[in-house]
């Protein structure tokens, strides 16, 4: 029997609590996946920019089939819009923006996150069949900010929250800020810090599902 | 008279030869010189070295030179897309050499390339397998790993439109690339949807300048397929 006294976030409610901590005015890369789906959540009222590896900023909402351009992909390679005030620009530029620092936040998923901010997401093992990289490395190192989304635990009911990453690393360090189905987390000079737990969660339960030690805001 | 226009995918890659290293414009198939790649198979030239941010997808393009057996090496750094299976079979099989470039570097070591920047240090990739064995230093308090400036023999580029000097103008996402592998390779040969007479393209809208451009073919083909 299932004894839970929570429910976890759905993908799309993971989305749009990111959403509601993302400023007017801020430039945002979306990785592939949950944070995607970002883009839809963001709260009326809030212009938030939204750049794409291969060269766009100013993406807007997914295009119905009838107004597919067939020119216009985001770097997940899916049919995309662009926003009035959109431009294009060649990959230099577009490496340079997330390199540069210029970008404020990028959302990414993860396979796994240590407590002192190391990311693992782009492959599962050391020998992994033709890895891919993509910007992942370039994204985690250069914006201003690093917010991860994914679940608390992997399929098998591992913790994806770790002292240190087992699988190869993307960057070292770089992570600010967990979305999980779970809870909010903070990565600090302390290791992980608790912002939020979902209805129903107790830390110590939140604890028993984490491969670090939580901590609490500092009062 | 300037001149840079040639009629047929042959004549435009007339002189390629075994051995060369090619950059492939094109991020999936949006901006990917689809007829220039396919037109490599024609020359009968092999061992190749091509330089592409993805590694094909379907029996297309770059799928079919990998597929014949004309590449010796690909760097790349996206590799695994939907439908990129003739690369996967290759190197589950060891029969391709892979070298997996974070994108951003690998924009950059084609820009440097050609602004005659021999290697640049960047923090991307510091700490990770793909940094293994390179120099690494300390500037503004953190880690930078050496990378190398990475030049081609030949780019094979998209356009949409052109003139006979080679100048260019791109469509939408079928940027990417294109621009940075024309100034990155020795012999840039761009194929172009769109061919205007010298004068008919607004200066201020041309993203590549002829100089970065050493030939370019007329081939109206339409619009990509994912």
């Amino acid at each position: 029997m299932d004894t839970r006294t929570w429910t976890p976030l759905s993908r799309r409610e993971i989305a749009a609590r990111i959403a509601s901590d993302i400023p007017n005015g801020w430039y945002v890369n979306l990785g592939i996946g949950v944070p995607t789906l970002v883009a839809d959540e963001v709260p009326e009222g809030r212009e938030v920019v939204f750049h794409a590896e291969n060269g766009l900023l100013g993406i807007g909402p997914a295009p119905a089939d009838a107004d597919i351009d067939p020119w216009l992909i985001n770097a997940g390679k899916q049919y995309v819009t662009l926003h009035p005030g959109g431009s294009y620009f060649h990959h230099a530029d577009s490496f340079a923006m997330i390199r540069g620092g210029h970008l404020d936040l990028c959302v990414l998923g993860a396979y796994q996150v240590a407590e002192n901010g190391d990311i693992a997401n782009w492959a599962t093992s050391e020998n992994d069949t033709a890895p891919a990289v993509g910007g992942a490395m370039d994204l985690s190192v250069g914006t201003r900010r690093v917010w991860v989304a994914m679940n608390h635990l992997t399929r098998e009911g591992e913790p994806r929250l770790v002292r240190d990453c087992t699988y190869p690393l993307t960057a070292q360090a770089s992570v600010d800020r967990i979305y999980t189905d779970l809870a909010v987390i903070d990565v600090t000079p302390r290791g992980f810090v608790v912002a939020e737990m979902i209805a129903g969660m107790t830390l110590e339960q939140l604890q028993a599902l984490t491969g670090a030690t939580l901590h609490m805001p500092e009062a | 008279m300037i001149d840079k226009t040639v009629e047929t995918v042959a004549g435009a890659l007339s002189g390629v030869a075994d051995g060369a290293t090619f950059l492939l414009g094109g991020f999936g198939a949006v901006g990917q010189a689809t007829h220039l790649i396919e037109g490599i198979l024609e020359t009968g030239i092999k061992d190749l070295t091509v330089v592409a941010n993805n590694a094909g997808y379907g029996q297309v393009g770059l799928a079919r030179l990998l597929k014949e057996g004309r590449i010796r090496k690909l760097i790349c750094s996206y590799p695994r897309i939907v439908g990129s299976t003739v690369f996967e079979e290759l190197y589950r099989a060891g029969r391709i050499e892979l070298e997996l470039v974070p994108q951003g570097t690998l924009a950059e070591r084609m820009r440097a390339a050609g602004a005659g920047v021999p290697a640049f240090y960047t923090p991307t990739g510091v700490g990770t397998r793909l940094a293994a064995g390179k120099e690494v230093r300390h500037f503004n308090g953190r880690d930078c790993v050496l990378e190398e400036a990475l030049s081609g023999d030949v780019a094979l580029i998209e356009a949409w439109k052109a003139d006979r000097w080679g100048n260019l103008t791109y469509r939408a996402a079928g940027r990417n690339f294109n621009p940075v592998c024309a100034m990155a390779a020795r012999m840039t040969i761009a194929q172009t949807q769109h061919l205007e007479p010298l004068g008919a393209l607004d200066p201020e809208t041309i993203v590549t300048p002829g100089i970065f451009v050493d030939r370019v073919v007329h081939i109206e083909y339409g619009s990509p397929r994912l």
